[in-house]
């Protein structure tokens, strides 16, 4: 066994970590917005297939059952949101199986809020005030700026994001010397996207400033709504800093019936791609029965935020201890 | 051969990519939090030396590759092919000139390198970091300059030209980093 057992990050990322940790308890507490804490483990669990979660073994003799870490605490906290807590939010881990990397640990700690009544162009408001609250006086950042995806990707390589042409798409990989993507991708447009935008667009979004992008494809978001007056879009946001992808947020989706069916159509290609199958959430399906509140909800990752405060290269750098040392 | 996936694309592993024996250099693990999950590998190709970036979608696997250091002597140069020797077993190798590539300059008959196969077959040769070789032509240097500012060219007894400083003179040793081509040192003898 390996013997390192000193911390990954230095001693002055912890102090860091405390200040952030109370500069967003001062920030939601003067909105009076409410801390909650719910359950790390579930009896079900996100169905997103490109997610893949931790799946525990829970004994109470004679009682034998699976138990899943949590990918995101966004559906319990839905649930206390139908229940009528109003706006809440919640300084929670987060466990993502397969996930490791510079800018991954399988174990993470995300801010996750919901804000009852708030538009997506009102919680873009909001997370641009509390990030520039945070990011003050460590990073040097111009105003914030918002883009629609359809604008950064057609500015970045000229392609139309919502209408898939795969001759355009395939040309695109010949110039930009990506001829694998060709192979990679085919005909599955989102997966184009992923690629894309991961590798020619996001590394230069938020360079100078917290970037915001808006309006994501249909194709690309499981629990946002559909833009009223455009279909091809979703009421969807992206936070992005020095190429970093820092968070994700929805003008949330509140019919339970187009919900679940979301949800099973994501079980099915799951099962397509042969992924561990997951346990579809009955509680926040009824609970959205019962009534989700108008909301908009976003998440970010606190872990990648530090390292945008203090510049460090990887997310080992402020963590206490990474998933290899844990 | 073993199957690698991306997920053990470690830097030196060494994998078949395009019927090309590669090196793996850096392998960086890219995921959208809501999207696809990416591995963006930068790859040596060990034939040509060629350096790419190539993408793969995360848990794809690629075969390993059968390629192996070997420490050797070389030998001599028959004019088409240079030999190699493998000092603890005399098992002897021969390169063209193509794989042997620039390390030729650098090859003296007896001196040790490295031979990289593949499959058996040398793929490519690689001086050591430090070489000694007598300068067989350069200008003669001026008296009394120590500094090693400015330099003039020697031509090497292996037909490398390096840059030493003005004192250094014909028929002398140097030692020089086959790395970088620099001159280091004068060696006694």
């Amino acid at each position: 066994m390996s013997k390192n057992w000193e911390p990954t990050c230095n001693l002055e990322i912890l102090h860091l970590r405390a200040q952030l940790l109370d500069k967003i308890r001062r920030f939601f507490s003067e909105k009076s917005v409410l801390e909650v804490e719910t359950p790390l483990l579930s009896h079900s669990c996100g169905t997103d297939p490109q997610l893949d979660f931790f799946k525990t073994a829970f004994s109470f003799p004679p009682l034998e059952e699976s138990l899943f870490l949590q990918t995101s605490p966004e559906f319990a906290m839905k649930r206390l949101l139908a229940s009528g807590s109003g706006s809440i939010y919640q300084i929670a881990k987060a466990f993502r199986n397969g996930e490791s990397g510079r800018l991954h640990n399988p174990e993470f700690t995300l801010l996750e809020w919901y804000r009852v009544d708030f538009t997506l162009t009102d919680l873009m408001d909001e997370i641009a005030e509390l990030l520039t609250v945070l990011l003050k006086d460590y990073v040097d950042l111009s105003e914030p700026q918002r883009f629609s995806y359809q604008a950064i990707f057609q500015r970045y390589t000229g392609l139309n994001p919502l209408v898939f042409s795969y001759q355009d798409y395939c040309d695109y990989a010949q110039t930009k010397n990506i001829p694998e993507a060709i192979t990679l991708c085919g005909d599955d447009h989102g997966l184009w996207l992923d690629f894309i935008f991961s590798h020619h667009i996001q590394p230069y979004l938020g360079q100078e400033a917290l970037c915001m992008i808006y309006g994501y494809p249909a194709c690309q978001s499981s629990l946002a709504r559909i833009n009223l007056f455009d279909s091809k879009i979703t009421d969807r946001v992206e936070v992005f800093i020095k190429g970093i992808e820092l968070g994700n947020g929805y003008y949330e989706l509140t019919d339970a019936q187009e919900q679940s069916k979301r949800f099973d159509e994501e079980m099915a290609v799951r099962q397509q791609r042969n992924r561990p199958s997951s346990v579809k959430d009955w509680r926040l399906i009824t609970a959205m029965e019962q009534g989700l509140p108008e909301c908009s909800g976003m998440a970010i990752g606190l872990d990648r935020l530090l390292m945008i405060l203090t510049g460090s290269v990887a997310i080992n750098d402020v963590l206490s201890f990474s998933i290899d040392r844990a | 051969m073993a199957i690698y996936s991306t997920n053990e694309f470690k830097s030196g592993l060494k994998v078949m990519l395009d019927s090309d024996p590669c090196a793996i250099i850096e392998n960086e693990f890219v995921k959208p939090g809501k999207g696809q999950a990416f591995n963006r590998v930068k790859i040596r190709n060990l034939k040509t030396g060629r350096v790419i970036e190539r993408t793969f979608k995360s848990g794809d696997s690629l075969e390993g590759a059968d390629v192996v250091d070997v420490a050797m002597q070389y030998l001599y140069s028959d004019g088409e092919f240079r030999h190699f020797m493998v000092p603890d077993t005399f098992e002897q190798y021969q390169c063209d000139e193509k794989t042997v590539g620039d390390s030729s300059k650098w090859l003296k008959d007896q001196d040790s390198c490295t031979v990289t196969l593949w499959n058996d077959a040398p793929l490519s040769v690689t001086p050591t970091n430090f070489v000694e070789l007598a300068i067989v032509e350069t200008d003669p240097g001026v008296r009394g300059d120590t500094s090693g500012g400015g330099g003039k060219p020697a031509t090497l007894e292996t037909g490398a030209v390096v840059r030493v400083p003005l004192f250094v003179q014909q028929g002398e040793i140097i030692k020089v980093d086959t790395r970088t081509g620099e001159y280091i040192s004068r060696v006694k003898e």
